[in-house]
């Protein structure tokens, strides 16, 4: 038994590091530790930096830009982007529809759209949710009707992230009503989102951000040829995805860095004669969240190695990766105290991060509810231990 | 011991409740949020008119006569609509710290424009680097041939970027004191803002600015004893927000189908609820403890604190979860849920805050053996 890196694998650690922070631009790092990424364009400009270096699809087979690295270096390459504040290559694009086409795609579709997806010239969303299929995403309603070599799309999805970005949009759609099973009657859809017929209705968020959207569907054609897949088994692809997308969330990095600004911050808000860091409440309470990330870390760390129960594992690490990363917010709205009462204010009186404290909070409450809510994570881990 | 509200007290909860059933929907809260001041004069002057704004000033300086039950009993029906009007920091608590004064009727004029609508105040107390209980206290008060001038700078003006004058506690020499600043005096400059619920508020900078002396037998003990009105009445209005929460969560999860079923009949979260209501019944029997404690005419910041700490915790609660149990929709700006969730944050930050109560408390467990109701 060993936990320490390989020499090999530190020598990787070295190597990324040095990487990010070489290569990626200081003022796209200093936005994101402060919570202000632009978008579209800090992540456009980040993942064709990493695409230009081989770094934007590493978990790609190798035919289309992947790097074949053992699940070690692939969580230190993320831990070592989130620990350097280098926002995250578009996910929808990198962990989503890349590995379905690489996986289930034609010759024509992945020719076509993955050069394009790792570089981030097609921006991806992802049109899975809809208003009355959320944690019950089978219940989804969006039709496509077979019309020639068309399909005829009908329907809304909602919750779509970033759609307003978007050139393509991968989705679900119902192209069987009548099948015995609701799961069988899905396929995967890649919409333009140019084509006639769609309308995409932004919803702020909290914290005032427009990060998803309504997207309308109204008799939108989509050519056969963007079927992913056979007609009908869409269910099996986007579990393979959905697989994908829940061991990304546990973002231990991301938690570490928030931590480690709770305690300067703490350090520099004056109480009584000292600090709030003088407190032992808080101490405590900051200690213990770095310990739970601590056990969240080796049990990434075990899940890597092949140590765990691999059917529960990704829920685990989702389930207790939001919890910390809501928490964490939590605690930096609560160093912000009286301060975090004064938004919109000038930032040379109530600092920026003060100001956005609560309603971050507020909107970060999102991690524990997408990507599979924490009782679905729940509901999961708890069928590998009944097996019902 | 009785805990029902009397006839007049029932009725003046359901004067409040019909004024803001028949003002305000959704919708219109959200447009009143966005604009320019962030509430309603019509709703003020209604307000005025069935005597909320003087609910606590005696009938002989113009005001209902009324007690701390009765101002608990407002603020949760405010809490419960999320009355925008500042009904608390504008109207009673301006008037609480003029009526500590050695002589209210000198501020009679005052007193009967709070209790008409016509006149805004606010306090100014805290400044940069407080965090409740600490108050430096650092503006300067200077007596000269004219009167008195105040110079300093306050922050976090509950409402003060509307005030018509500033209650500002200042130090002439070590003693502090607390004076009355016209808000359109000279020397004064306020910085507005916002605040997460969508509220207002401003910071004031005092640059000489003339000032009358507010005579208080003993200034500090009045600026605590207004901090524990302060805090009691927030207790209580965050009890309103609280149940108003909870109603519209457990509402959402009956209508709301995955599944093939009502998401209230799946046990994990009709035990989240039940959760819920029971932490809000904790910080219920808190809140009601402070505002008795108070209508004794004791006003230990033990109490404040021990009722502050209990709903501080329920709100955080309430709110988290809330938010939680509505998925998605929980945390958008145009649904309802993640208003009271904001507005719930909002009231434990100007508590003070669950740590900071929490720190009072633990200092003080070796002073007594066995807790005890005061
Ligand atoms: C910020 C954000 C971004 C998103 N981005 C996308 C995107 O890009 N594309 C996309 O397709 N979707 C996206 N989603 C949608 C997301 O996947 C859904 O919100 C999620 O599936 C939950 O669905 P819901 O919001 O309808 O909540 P509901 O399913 O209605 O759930 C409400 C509550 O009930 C609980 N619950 C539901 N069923 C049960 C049960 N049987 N037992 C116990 N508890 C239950 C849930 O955990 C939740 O707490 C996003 C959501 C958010 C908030």
């Amino acid at each position: 038994m060993r936990m320490r890196l390989s020499n090999d694998e530190a020598l990787f650690r070295q190597e990324i590091r040095q990487f990010f922070s070489t290569q990626i631009p200081e003022d796209i790092q200093e936005r994101s530790a402060a919570g202000e990424t632009r978008e579209p364009d800090d992540i456009a400009a980040v993942q064709r930096i990493l695409n230009e270096h081989g770094y934007a699809v590493p978990s790609w087979p190798t035919a289309w830009g992947g790097r074949d690295w053992s699940p070690v270096q692939e969580h230190v390459f993320l831990d070592e982007m989130h620990l350097a504040h280098v926002p995250e290559p578009l996910t929808f694009n990198v962990d989503m529809i890349g590995p379905v086409l690489c996986e289930f795609g034609t010759d024509e579709q992945k020719a076509r759209f993955l050069p394009g997806t790792a570089n981030l010239d097609i921006w991806w969303c992802q049109g899975f949710s809809e208003p009355d299929a959320g944690s019950d995403l089978a219940s989804l309603r969006t039709s496509a009707v077979r019309d020639g070599a068309e399909f005829v799309v009908n329907g809304q999805k909602t919750w779509t992230t970033l759609a307003q970005h978007a050139d393509w949009m991968f989705a679900l759609v119902r192209t069987n009503p009548d099948a015995p099973k609701r799961q069988k009657g899905i396929s995967f859809l890649l919409i333009d989102m140019r084509s006639p017929g769609i309308t995409v209705r932004p919803i702020t968020l909290l914290d005032g951000s427009v990060e998803v959207n309504e997207v309308f569907l109204s008799d939108v054609r989509v050519p056969v040829a963007n079927l992913v897949g056979e007609q009908d088994h869409g269910w099996t692809y986007a579990k393979f995805l959905l697989g994908n997308e829940r061991t990304r969330v546990a973002r231990v990095g991301v938690s570490k860095n928030r931590l480690a600004q709770a305690k300067r911050l703490a350090g520099e808000t004056p109480a009584g004669r000292g600090t709030l860091l003088d407190d032992p409440i808080l101490r405590a309470r900051i200690a213990e969240m770095e310990n739970e990330l601590a056990a969240l870390e080796v049990t990434l760390f075990r899940a890597t190695s092949g140590d765990v129960d691999q059917a529960a594992i990704a829920s685990i690490l989702k389930l207790r990766g939001s919890e910390l990363q809501e928490q964490t917010t939590e605690l930096i709205a609560d160093i912000a105290g009286p301060t975090a009462l004064a938004v919109d204010g000038p930032s040379d009186e109530i600092p920026r991060w003060a100001q956005r404290s609560i309603r971050s909070y507020l909107t970060q409450r999102k991690v524990g509810i997408y990507g599979g809510s924490s009782e679905v994570q729940r509901m999961i881990i708890a069928k590998t231990l009944t097996g019902r | 011991m009785d805990f029902t509200l009397s006839r007049e007290q029932a009725a003046l909860r359901d004067a409040v409740r019909e004024l803001y059933r028949r003002s305000y929907d959704i919708e219109r809260l959200r447009e009143t949020a966005t604009a320019d001041r962030g509430w309603r004069a019509d709703v003020w002057r209604s307000l005025a008119d069935t005597g909320i704004l003087g609910l606590a000033i005696p009938e002989d300086l113009g005001g209902a006569g009324a007690g701390i039950v009765e101002v608990a009993t407002v603020m949760t029906e405010l809490g419960r609509v999320l009355a925008p009007e500042p009904v608390l920091d504008s109207a009673l608590i301006p008037a609480d710290l003029l009526l500590r004064s050695n002589n209210p009727r000198q501020w009679q004029e005052t007193l009967e424009g709070i209790a008409s609508g016509e006149l805004l105040g606010a306090i100014a107390h805290e400044e940069w680097g407080d965090r409740w209980p600490h108050r430096a206290i650092a503006t300067s008060a200077t007596e000269t041939i004219d009167g008195w001038i105040l110079s300093g700078s306050k922050r976090l003006v509950k409402h003060g970027d509307v005030a018509d004058f500033y209650l500002v506690s200042a130090r002439a020499g070590d003693d502090v004191a607390v004076f009355m600043v016209d808000g359109s005096t000279q020397g004064l400059s306020r910085t507005a803002f916002r605040t997460p619920d969508r509220r207002r508020g401003a910071h004031l900078l005092l640059e000489k600015s003339p000032a009358t002396l507010i005579e208080l037998g003993d200034p500090d003990a009045a600026l605590r004893r207004v901090e524990t009105l302060e805090q009691v009445a927030l207790c209580a209005e965050a009890i309103g927000s609280m149940e108003e929460a909870l109603r519209i969560t457990t509402d959402y999860l009956g209508s709301r189908k995955q599944f093939g079923a009502a998401l209230v009949t799946y046990q994990a979260l009709a035990h989240r609820l039940a959760d819920l209501h029971v932490l809000v019944e904790m910080a219920r029997s808190m809140s009601l403890y402070a505002v008795a404690v108070v209508e004794d005419g004791a006003g230990e910041t033990r109490i404040a604190s021990r009722a502050a700490l209990q709903v501080c915790r329920s709100a955080r609660a309430v709110g988290h979860e809330s938010i939680h149990l509505h998925g998605g929709i929980g945390v958008t700006e145009e649904y309802v849920i993640g208003q009271y969730a904001a507005r719930l944050m909002a009231i434990e930050a100007r508590l003070g805050g669950a740590l900071e109560h929490l720190q009072q408390l633990a200092s003080g467990i070796d002073s007594y053996d066995k807790v005890a109701l005061g």
